[in-house]
């Protein structure tokens, strides 16, 4: 039966998903209190990258893109860029009216 | 007996399914940023609207809904078959807590006559009635997500229970993981962008 098993099963342990979790915590405290301060157009300049790193650290260490083959991460990496295409073409119209 | 199973295909076509539904929200936030980009006084007004508080608890709750089905899946790979059952029960209840706080927050704008259709919204300005259309699309679609996230996880705890997922076995709960932190990773950037503009 276990022929058919990854040869190398990485097992995250207990501790590491805490201490993800801790930081994410953390990390929604920071934009949270980052909203009662006045930073003009970056206080959404740095929501948005609070949230990119809080998805980066679900990304890699929850849904173990970390330890998972390359393939995963690229596969990750493309769909996102797609994202990010359309987002910018989208936006050279709108900005340009 | 030969067992025919191929948990590298299962893994790569739930992460082709995740990739359709991160165009899919991915889609609704191009619409959120045109329109909030056009209409930024607007966007701000309503979104102050929003309670935090509210807002905040939910993403705390969801964020320790991950770590637990993650714990499940580490349990269950170390053979600890009943710990990773608990800590699944523990990722429902998580995702009912969820549902109960929305039923509260939508339940209160429903009371002060806003929801989708609702004479008094027609009222408000056309900034207005896009912000709380889009909310309620984008929360109500990812609370959607909540309640089948939770099916996909009461269907692997059956799974456990009858002995097709296990210690040397267990691509459906980790695919079920996937899905679930797939859910948090939406509501990560609904939070900032609905509950805490500036």
């Amino acid at each position: 039966m276990s022929e058919h098993h990854n040869e190398h099963t990485h097992i995250t342990p207990f501790k590491t998903h805490l201490l993800i979790l801790g930081a994410l915590i953390v990390l929604t405290i920071v934009t949270v209190a980052i909203t009662w301060t006045n930073l003009g157009v970056w206080n959404t300049t740095a929501a948005m990258v609070i949230a990119g790193l809080k998805g980066t650290l679900v990304l890699f260490y929850f849904m173990h893109l970390k330890f998972d083959q390359k393939i995963y991460r690229v596969m990750v990496l493309l769909v996102l860029a797609v994202f990010a295409a359309v987002l910018i073409l989208t936006f050279f119209d709108y900005l340009n009216r | 007996m030969h067992e025919h199973r191929d948990d590298t295909a299962s893994k790569i076509g739930m992460w082709l399914f995740i990739f359709t539904e991160i165009l899919l929200f991915g889609g609704l936030f191009i619409v959120y940023a045109v329109y909030r980009y056009r209409n930024p006084v607007a966007f701000h007004l309503a979104g102050e609207e929003l309670n935090v508080i509210i807002g905040a608890i939910n993403t705390v709750v969801l964020l320790v809904s991950s770590a637990t089905i993650a714990m499940a899946i580490t349990a269950m790979q170390q053979g600890k078959r009943r710990l990773s059952v608990r800590l699944l029960w523990v990722t429902i209840l998580l995702a009912a807590v969820f549902m109960v706080n929305k039923y509260f927050e939508w339940g209160a704008k429903f009371e002060h006559g806003l929801y989708p259709g609702s004479d008094f919204l027609y009222s408000l300005s056309q900034g207005d009635v896009l912000f709380f259309g889009l909310y309620f699309a984008m929360t109500g679609l990812h609370a959607l997500h909540i309640i089948v996230g939770a099916v996909f996880i009461l269907f692997v705890i059956a799974y456990i229970r009858k002995g097709k997922v296990h210690e040397t076995r267990w691509q459906l709960l980790e695919n079920a993981g996937l899905y679930w932190h797939l859910v948090d990773l939406i509501w990560i950037f609904l939070f900032p962008l609905f509950y805490l503009i500036h």
